[in-house]
């Protein structure tokens, strides 16, 4: 019952990074439990709220629908690599300013979304921001402070 | 930044907001401690049966299990409120819904814990199943809780103000409805989590995501029988509470016991599906009104019933109960009230308070009412609310005290800002405008059990080098309150917000606060914190007076600085501490608040008082497809009178999200139960209990109306709850000026907007909505002569007076 942990190799927020998990584990587990990542949330783990959000290779992904064992060898990008060391992420610093976290038991998610649709769409608009975070629920904020942060920090990427 | 203030009405970051966005806040989920075991619940399956047999050895015998309980290691009965103490940690004798927990495992993982639950035997016997308010009723047995007096009627109100008889009688013309206001829940993201640590000196400590960690901590000295001094609650940041998180939980208790037994610490995190069990969300009611009035529209009276499914335990409902009953009358002036409520039993998760607690329900029928009255008068809506406001100063017919009132500020704006003189009435077939307006209490004026203590407590210590630390009971579920006692610490020391440090709801170290429910923290704890800090600030001010030979009056704090400026002296604000120190000891100072004291003595008068009122105003537009029966909001304007806004910007966040709540209560959000399949849950998911996505949410045009509160710190009034109300009725006034349908309901979905156009499609009135309300036999009412007409707010002596209709 108690089964055999598994090994699997990562790259989590740059970090070479080996695991040993039960092999039924998800990733958010793996980050959470294994990595000691708390940052990462979860409010379904079934893929439905989005809070469990973390970019592989890039591109987000609900953690909680994906085995650790499945992502051997990939970059993992979670919150707690999204700033560079000291220096808050333009993203981070316009949701902090601008109150786009309330509870925050989403931001992380949330953050990881939008980081990925920043890279993708530098210039993005209110629609395709609305759009990219469709898979994120947030019960407290009404997505608009999260959307106006948004919006300045793809405006302070582009002038950087 | 408003008159006088440096950091109070500015836009500032909250506190924890890097935190937050780093990943750094530390929920109840993240406490991991060494040889943490993890515990699962075992759930019935059964709405209603009783228990003949539950054997945990199965469990027991299972690898990695450590221990298992069943409902007699905690036979104490507890409940929030004193007057319905009907729960248990783990049911004993019988199970009242799909979901109560009857046993619990503590095993080395969480899965070989979830495993151990299949091998647990439960023998159940079932029982008859009640799942509707009106079976409730008319099935007084089996009885959910044998206890109960009436069979499964839990509660039954009955209040009258004037005399609601001759106010209809008087009238020009009665508008008449019934409504139907669907239950729905919290849907916070973060699911319910604690941790418990045991010491073998007896000291218990629980780290939980609650609201309410005084009242955790009182349930908890009860169920496990320790001194309260040998318990610590700790309550972790809350990702998200809206109500949901202010009932002690059974899975509390659970992880507490075993961490007892077994002597390690025990962890549970709900799964979501539990969390929809653990429920404690808006009660749905059903309602009907009736509002009295005059030729020219202003209302003469108004008669209130309310019928409350309060599924399976007390939790607040008896609260509750007088609530969809209390706050019709501090919107408008309503001289004749009568109010009725019942709530029922009935095999469901148990209902609690939600984001309004009760008032949504009653405000739905009131603002539709005044809508109809509107268009049977001829009035523009508008109108008929500015004509008839409650005045500031002034006690309602119910002996509510409000304050200031910055209700008709608010209406204007809204008005203005969305068009509404052009364009209300006029816009094309299939788009509308709705208005509601509302209000809510900032803070309850009583607390939960009976004492004479404050309800909000504050610590404020100074350290030489120019540290600051408050201490309070208060926790932050998001809405911004750490920030709040922050500010107005930084406001009152004339230092910078953010050398402030904030412990926060923590029973051993924290003065108590009550918690995080009924919009209470800005103003009972903002009123306790401004004390403790200008005590702090006095002590400074009498050192350094001291020291320098100069007057009191002569120094002022600000930018971090205490300066004597006819003296051309300036001081770092750490000097002026140490110098402090040394002439008075370290300095720690505190402060607590109590509400004042209520206006009504009659039986019932508890529930409605509150130190200052809110008020909203609200205007949706809306685009209704005919065809699919589609309710899209396109726009809202809300108009929020918060009296002095502390931080603008959590404020305003404060509004949007409320607005974003309301909208998804008005439009989709519904706890719904197979009626026929054993009362099981419909829809325990995120996926399938709708919610408003990035993509439904609408644009929010938000103004802050500021007409300070004399009962406020600063002026200070609540927000986190009040702009909710509007947006139910406001959308279904607004389907009605855009298809001339209406819907008695919420929600209002595609099919009963559709099937409301079906119905003035076949020439029958347009509207879809309940038919009937059940026949109750409602107790003779407590009558109390209003105000106006000489009351002195006690009760007419039972017998005088008029009969009961
Ligand atoms: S926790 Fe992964 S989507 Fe909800
Ligand atoms: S900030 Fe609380 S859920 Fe988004």
């Amino acid at each position: 019952m108690l089964v055999d942990k598994i090994t699997v190799n990562l790259k989590i927020n740059g970090l070479a990074t080996e695991l040993r998990v039960p092999p039924q584990k998800t990733l958010l587990e793996a980050l959470r439990e294994e990595a000691g990542l708390t940052g990462t949330k979860h409010g379904c783990e079934l893929g439905e709220c989005g809070a469990c959000t973390v970019l592989i290779n890039g591109s987000p992904q609900l953690s909680c629908l994906v085995l650790a064992a499945a992502c051997d060898g990939a970059e993992v990008l979670t919150i707690e690599g999204l700033a560079n060391g000291p220096e808050l992420h333009p993203l981070q610093s316009a949701f902090a300013e601008l109150g786009a976290a309330q509870c925050g038991y989403c931001t992380p998610g949330v953050l990881l979304a939008a980081a990925a649709l920043l890279v993708r769409n530098p210039s993005p608009t209110r629609d395709e921001i609305r759009q990219a975070l469709s898979g994120n629920l947030c019960r407290c904020t009404g997505y608009l402070q999260i959307w106006n942060a948004v919006e300045r920090a793809a405006e302070q990427l582009r002038t950087r | 930044m408003s008159e006088g203030h440096r950091i109070i009405g500015r836009n500032l970051r909250k506190i924890d907001a890097i935190d937050k966005v780093t990943g750094r806040t530390r929920y109840a989920d993240d406490v991991v401690l060494p040889r943490m075991l993890y515990c699962k619940l075992l759930r019935s399956p059964v709405a209603h049966a009783n228990i003949k047999r539950i054997d945990l050895s199965g469990a027991l015998a299972q690898e990695g299990v450590v221990a298992a309980i069943s409902g007699e290691t905690m036979p104490t009965a507890y409940g929030i409120l004193p007057v319905s103490e009907d729960e248990h940690a783990l049911c004993i004798d019988k199970v009242r819904f799909i979901g109560d927990p009857v046993a619990a495992v503590a095993a080395e993982t969480e899965h070989a814990a979830e495993l151990a639950l299949d091998a647990i035997e439960l023998e159940l016997e079932p029982l008859e199943t009640i799942g509707s308010v009106e079976k409730a009723i008319n099935t007084p047995e089996p009885r959910i809780h044998p206890g109960n007096r009436r069979g499964n009627i839990h509660k039954l109100v009955s209040l009258e103000f004037g005399d609601i008889e001759q106010a209809f009688a008087e009238a020009d013309h009665v508008e008449e409805g019934l409504f139907h206001y669907g239950g729905n829940t919290h849907l916070a993201m973060e699911q319910h989590a604690a941790v418990a640590d045991w010491s073998p000196d007896g000291r218990l400590t629980l780290w939980s995501s609650t609201q309410t960690p005084h009242y955790v901590h009182r349930v908890l000295a009860k169920v496990l029988d320790l001194p309260a001094a040998q318990v610590r609650v700790i309550a972790t940041p809350n990702g998200g509470g809206f109500g949901g998180k202010t009932d002690p939980f059974n899975h509390e208790l659970a992880v507490c016991k075993l961490a007892m037994l077994t002597g390690r610490p025990v962890k549970i995190c709900l799964t979501r599906e539990e969390v929809f069990y653990c429920h404690r969300g808006r009660h749905a009611t059903l309602i009907q009104a009736r509002t009295a009035v005059k030729r020219d529209g202003t209302i003469t009276g108004m008669h209130f019933r309310t019928l409350l499914d309060g599924g399976a335990y007390g939790s607040y409902g008896v609260a509750s109960t007088f609530y969809t009953g209390a706050l019709q009358t501090v919107t408008y002036e309503v001289p004749h009230y009568r109010f009725d409520g019942g709530r029922l039993f009935t095999n469901k998760p148990p209902c609690g308070p939600k984001r309004g607690h009760g008032t949504p329900q009653p405000r739905f029928a009131l603002e539709i009412q005044l809508d109809r009255i509107a268009a049977a008068l001829r009035i523009d809506p508008a109108d008929l609310r500015l004509q008839q406001i409650q005045p500031a100063n002034s006690l309602t017919s119910n002996y509510l005290r409000i304050g200031s009132i910055g209700l008709a500020k608010c209406i204007k704006t809204v008005v203005e800002a969305s068009g509404w003189r052009e364009r209300y009435g006029k816009l094309e077939r299939g788009r509308g405008l709705g208005l509601a307006c509302s209000s809510y209490l900032s803070g309850a004026g009583l607390p939960i059990y009976w004492n004479e203590m404050p309800h909000s407590a504050a610590t404020v210590k100074l350290d030489r080098g120019g540290g600051v630390t408050v201490f309070c009971g208060s926790t932050d579920v998001g809405q911004g309150s750490d920030s709040v006692l922050a500010f107005v610490v930084a406001e009152e020391l004339g230092i910078d917000p953010y050398q402030i440090r904030v412990v926060t709801a923590d029973t051993d170290l924290t003065p108590v606060d009550l918690g995080s429910y009924s919009s209470r923290v800005t103003v009972m704890t903002g009123h306790a914190t401004r004390q403790a800090a200008a005590a702090a600030r006095e002590r400074v001010r009498s050192g350094v007076a001291e020291k320098l030979a100069v007057s009191g009056e002569q120094i002022t704090f600000a930018d971090g600085k205490v300066r004597v400026a006819e003296k051309g002296i300036e001081l770092a604000f750490a000097e002026a501490v140490a110098i402090a120190e040394a002439r008075h000891g370290t300095i720690v100072t505190s402060g607590s608040y109590k509400p004042p004291e209520t206006a009504g003595k009659f039986k019932g008068a508890g529930v409605g008082p509150s130190p200052a009122y809110s008020y909203s105003a609200g205007i949706v537009e809306v685009e209704v497809d005919e065809q699919t029966g589609f309710v899209t909001p396109i726009k809202v304007w809300m108009a929020h009178d918060i009296g002095q806004a502390i931080n603008r910007s959590a404020v305003i966040g404060q509004v949007e999200g409320s607005v974003y709540m309301g909208l998804g209560e008005a439009l989709m959000e519904e706890m719904v139960y197979r009626e026929k399949r054993n009362l099981v849950h419909k829809i325990p998911s995120m996926l399938e209990y709708k919610s408003l996505t990035s993509l439904e949410m609408c644009e929010v045009e938000t103004f802050l109306i500021e007409d300070p509160d004399p009962n406020g710190p600063y002026g200070a009034k609540e927000v986190g709850q009040g702009p909710l109300l509007p947006m139910p009725p406001a959308i279904a006034n607004a389907v009605y000026d855009a298809v001339g349908v209406r819907v008695d309901m919420v929600p209002v979905t595609p099919s009963r907007v559709m099937a409301a156009l079906d119905a003035a499609a076949r020439g029958k009135a347009p509207r879809h909505g309940p038919e009937r309300m059940p026949q109750v036999s409602w107790p003779e009412p407590t009558r109390v002569t209003p105000p106006w007409a000489g009351g002195d707010g006690h009760a007419q002596r039972p017998g005088s007076g008029k009969q009961a209709s």
